[in-house]
């Protein structure tokens, strides 16, 4: 019998420290197996309901909101139930997108390099160097004052933003001076609509850093530096030189499934759900979440726990019809005349047949003594 | 922003050297074989893998094969973990 890699280390273990011999070695690994044996999941077992009532008894008791933490320097992330609801409907994008970035050793023990990674990478828009933006309705045209401060903090050349709104707006005549950059639209029949949306689109160019970034912060990790960010990008960050790729993490799990693919979308199911109970100070055992996790990874895209995920994508119509808005499942199956097979647990309650779980899902099969003559 | 992504494609990213994708590799033939004998199964029964997916578009995976994962898990130590390759869009 093969055991699982874990249970051999412990066997290796306990080899060494109580001095076994090879008898009483074997004798041990019986024992084991035997053991093993009885801790596995029987065939039939309904482990999907147990997983649901394992995770959702203790949901009862996680933080309803989203707190608000006034003054604290840790980013706000979403927490409690609201996060969980997101991960098992499987959102889009999450609420509070994060990202936990690990740098190469080289670079994460000091702070002062650290700093300058993390301002490195944050989105920048011109909005951030600007003194000032103003519409100048007698000249039409868009006014900008640079600022030079804010600027040499980001470590941006004023003749960069220059080529970057050259580039951005080659239809618009623009005269540049001292830290001052004026756009005028060529177009002639420009109203002053017009011009408050330039000015909206200007603010919002992207200048420097790396594109959904939106905050930064270093924090101590042991004795390495870490970088939070609030705002992800997965795919430009580990494009970085700089950064450690085996650990950098976001929340957003379709970022990770469309960057590092269906498993490390699985994983980061699996973390961020465990992250969410453990902050609250409740601990449900892995299997039930990895078998949530599995379940919503199973078809090589991420499924949501629901109508339109895991319950709408059910072989039988009657089940998927028990779960929400039965009559349209029911109207869409006679339009396309499937046939339900009743194999699964939801139909074969509603015609009060044996649900095929447990022992319900084996059938005996009696051997007659004739047959077994011939 | 359709520059840079074509950048990307030229330079991709080591993704295997993420913790989060564990181990792969495409089966064989005989083992594809060898384990539909062992759990009695044909291919259309195992959890799928998308043929866009990063990691198997980084395997060079072929409609149909059966990529063998080596997960680290929090139970079992190590535990494998398989998945056929299928078309379809990945969203």
């Amino acid at each position: 019998m093969i055991l699982p890699q874990s249970v051999e280390e412990q066997l290796k273990e306990l080899k060494e420290t109580l001095k076994l011999n090879k008898a009483q070695m074997e004798k041990l690994r019986k024992i084991a197996e035997r053991q093993y044996e009885k801790a596995l999941i029987e065939p039939g077992e309904a482990v999907g309901v147990v997983a649901a009532q394992s995770i959702g008894e203790p949901g009862t008791q996680l933080t309803l909101r989203t707190k608000w933490l006034a003054g604290a320097t840790e980013m706000t992330v979403t927490q409690g139930l609201p996060r969980l609801i997101e991960i098992f409907d499987a959102r889009r994008e999450p609420s509070t997108p994060a990202m936990t970035i690990f740098l190469k050793p080289s670079y994460a023990t000091s702070e002062q390099r650290v700093e300058e990674i993390a301002l490195k990478i944050l989105e920048i828009t011109l909005d951030d160097i600007i003194k000032e933006i103003d519409v100048d309705l007698l000249r039409m045209r868009v006014e900008i004052e640079l600022d030079p401060q804010k600027m040499k903090k980001f470590g941006i050349k004023e003749k960069k933003v220059h080529e970057i709104i050259y580039e951005e707006f080659k239809t618009a005549k623009i005269t540049t001076g001292a830290y001052k950059i004026n756009v005028k639209p060529k177009d002639e029949d420009i109203d002053i609509r017009k011009l408050y949306k330039l000015k909206v689109k200007l603010r919002a160019i992207h200048i420097g850093g790396i594109k959904g970034i939106k905050q930064v912060l270093p924090v101590k990790h042991g004795n390495n530096w870490i970088i939070k960010t609030s705002g992800t990008n997965l795919k430009e960050i580990l494009k970085l030189p700089e950064v450690d790729i085996e650990n950098t993490t976001t929340n957003d799990i379709f970022e990770v499934f469309s960057v590092l693919g269906i498993e490390a979308a699985r994983n980061t199911i699996i973390e961020e759900t465990i992250n969410v109970l453990k902050n609250q100070g409740i601990e449900v055992d892995v299997r039930h979440i990895m078998l949530v996790a599995d379940v919503m990874t199973n078809d090589g895209t991420i499924k949501g726990i629901g109508r339109y995920g895991v319950s709408g994508a059910k072989a039988s119509v009657l089940a998927r019809a028990s779960f929400e808005v039965p009559l349209k499942h029911l109207f869409n199956a006679a339009v396309s005349a499937e046939v339900d097979d009743l194999r699964s647990v939801v139909e074969n309650v509603m015609i009060n047949q044996p649900v095929p779980v447990g022992t319900g899902l084996v059938n005996l099969k009696v051997e007659k003594k004739e047959d077994k003559k011939k | 922003m359709a520059t840079k992504t074509k950048k990307g494609e030229e330079k991709p990213i080591d993704i295997f050297k993420s913790r989060l994708v564990p181990d792969c590799k495409i089966m064989s033939p005989e083992e594809e074989k060898k384990l539909l004998e062992k759990y009695n199964i044909t291919k259309q029964q195992l959890p799928r893998i998308r043929l866009t997916d990063p990691v198997a578009k980084a395997l060079d995976a072929k409609l149909g094969n059966i990529i063998e994962f080596t997960r680290t898990s929090k139970t079992a130590g190590l535990s494998k973990f398989y998945r056929v390759v299928v078309g379809g869009i990945s969203e």
